[in-house]
């Protein structure tokens, strides 16, 4: 087995050549790169903690050399919170969509797999947490138990899979119509093992969608809680809960406001758009472009 | 006496469709197929044949109980498989495999031809990894393809090879019966040929017995050892090879010869649609003591010849 033979490229290869045209998407990815890239080393980028007051005398500076995005009204530091307060979004945004994600494939491939009562039952379950309102249904739960990180994870998780969960199914409805399944039933091949070595990784597509297409949401559910003060507790930076402070002086020193709604705006907009470009290069009907 | 590998015993599959929406809607019974009857013997070939519609890759389906029959049982190497749940059909699995259609379908596009063909040990639970695929590898060569081809994606090969490759997945357990439903209908014409030869060596070397459901009577005529042929669910007429081409009873038999085309141009002849009533009234009569049975034993099908089974409307 020592020919010269060219290399072979699986079907992700030609996803990733469509993926690398879209200029949006790349760049967005670079973006997000970045992003995840600070929030792992804000340590190294900041010069105080997310909590100390070291500038108190210096509250409501603007911005300036000294202090890049200015001090907000504690006398902290506020590009240090604000690079800190990545890691509370990207954090919450993972977490939520990971969960989302190992919700959302289990359900999506049974209803798919196996359509009739199953299906129907899970779909009636989608329309149940379709009909809720999340922000409404995170508001009670948050005030039930009082917010905080996890409580956030579960309820962003509880909302976030439903998208995922659809994803799946639709693709598994799809594939399992497909005569190599049918190959893999006469084969012997149990229900069990069919959805695992056939039906998952077809549909590795729609769930890398489904994933970063989740993030967002949960970030933007986070910082819809934070800012209505039953979200992360403070001291903990968060961009919503920041952006709620900094509405009090946004006449006078709107620095406090601006620099967490961009930094939310940017990561949210940067993840989208990664997202669309990633479904964009995995759709199956742009095959052979 | 012959042996049988397959053996299908009044096998029928009804649908009900319901029609229009709202809380009661009417129920429509399709029957796809009723009371099929056939004996696929060992080391031989019998084609099914028929016009798209009439059931015969159902049968196909039902007798590899990848489909549920509503009525009938279905014999592997003379054992009932009908009931068995999946924990027992498996051993019957290894029996028998399948060939489809379309083999862009039909091989999983994620995976490389190596552990498409290497699945069926892998289910099974034969041999180690390493022993899998270097079998696999084994049998690409085998059906005409490199070792090579092995790390290769099915988008990366033309459907001729494709189907090889569904092939060589479908042989690699050694089984006794293979299902071919139209493996050859979506290639083309030099692709078939080659197709069709590779099936005739493979199934002289290994004794397979094969159903080989096709509408191409050309095909069939090359390669099938007895021929049934289908409509609307039902079997209307079961012979030898020989026998059906050079002496076919049923009109509807007839209508599918006539379908063939003509090499000579002078022997081309316009061909029309036949009708439920041209079938009913051209459907042979004989009476029952012209065929020396009592007139309370109607068959289905009437024996005309030793071997030649056709649907008859018998009179007392």
């Amino acid at each position: 087995m020592t020919q010269a033979t060219p290399r072979q490229h699986g079907p992700l290869y030609f996803a990733w050549r469509r993926f690398a045209a879209n200029k949006a998407a790349v760049v967005s990815g670079l973006v997000l790169m970045i992003l995840v890239l600070m929030a792992i080393f804000a340590p190294l980028l900041t010069k105080t903690n997310y909590d100390e007051q070291k500038f108190l005398t210096d509250a409501y500076a603007m911005p300036s050399s000294t202090y890049w995005f200015g001090v907000d009204d504690l006398g902290r530091d506020f590009f240090s919170r604000i690079v800190y307060g990545s890691r509370i979004s990207l954090t919450i945004g993972f977490s939520s969509a990971l969960f989302s994600v190992l919700i959302g494939i289990p359900l999506g491939a049974a209803a798919g797999y196996y359509g009739g009562a199953v299906d129907w039952a899970v779909m009636r379950l989608i329309e149940l947490f379709s009909v809720v309102p999340s922000l409404l249904a995170a508001m009670l739960l948050g005030a039930l138990t009082g917010g905080g990180f996890f409580t956030i994870v579960l309820v962003a998780a509880l909302f976030g899979w439903v998208q995922v969960c659809l994803l799946v199914r639709a693709q598994v409805k799809a594939v399992r119509e497909k005569e190599f399944i049918r190959a893999a039933q006469a084969l012997g091949a149990s229900p069990g093992y069919i959805i695992w070595r056939h039906l998952i990784p077809n549909s590795v597509s729609p769930i890398i969608v489904g994933f970063v297409l989740a993030i967002p949401l949960a970030m933007m559910l986070e910082a819809s809680l934070s800012f209505l003060g039953i979200g992360v507790p403070p001291p903990l930076p968060s961009w919503g809960q920041m952006i709620n402070v900094g509405m009090n002086f946004m006449y006078f020193y709107w620095h406090l406001a601006v620099f967490p709604t961009a930094a939310l705006a940017i990561t949210v907009l940067a993840i989208t758009l990664f997202g669309d470009g990633l479904r964009d290069a995995l759709d199956p009907t742009l095959k052979g472009r | 006496m012959m042996q049988t590998a397959l053996e299908l015993r009044n096998l029928s599959k009804t649908y009900h469709i319901r029609a229009g929406g709202g809380l009661f809607p009417a129920v429509n019974t399709l029957h796809a197929v009723r009371g099929v009857s056939l004996i696929l013997p060992r080391n031989k070939i019998l084609g099914l044949v028929g016009e798209s519609g009439s059931g015969k890759s159902t049968t196909g389906l039902m007798a590899l109980r990848l489909l549920e029959p509503t009525g009938g049982q279905i014999l592997v190497g003379g054992a009932d498989i009908t009931g068995l749940d999946h924990k027992a059909l498996k051993p019957f699995r290894r029996k028998m495999q399948v060939v489809f259609q379309d083999s862009y379908s039909a091989l999983d596009p994620m995976m490389t031809l190596a552990q498409i063909v290497a699945e069926p040990l892998h289910i099974h639970g034969l041999g180690s990894a390493r022993e899998q695929t270097d079998q696999a590898l084994d049998w690409l060569v085998r059906v005409g393809l490199d070792r090579s081809y092995g790390s290769r994606y099915p988008h990366e090969l033309s459907g001729g090879q494709r189907q090889r490759v569904a092939i060589a997945r479908a042989l690699i357990l050694r089984p006794d019966v293979l299902v071919a439903d139209e493996p050859t209908s979506a290639l083309d014409v030099s692709v078939k040929a080659q197709i069709i030869n590779l099936l005739q060596d493979l199934q002289a070397e290994m004794g397979l017995s094969i159903l080989f459901i096709s509408h191409d009577l050309s095909v069939v005529r090359s390669l099938t050892d007895s021929v049934a042929v289908m409509l609307a669910g039902r079997i209307v007429e079961q012979a030898p090879t020989e026998a059906i081409f050079a002496d076919p009873q049923h009109i509807y038999t007839r209508s599918l010869l006539d379908a063939i085309p003509a090499l000579n141009p002078k022997d081309r002849q316009r061909r029309s649609f036949i009708s439920p009533a041209q079938i009913e009234a051209g459907t042979p009569r004989y009476s029952a003591a012209a065929l020396g049975i009592p007139p309370s034993d109607v068959p289905g099908l009437v024996q005309v010849s030793p071997d030649h089974l056709v649907e008859a409307v018998v009179t007392p």
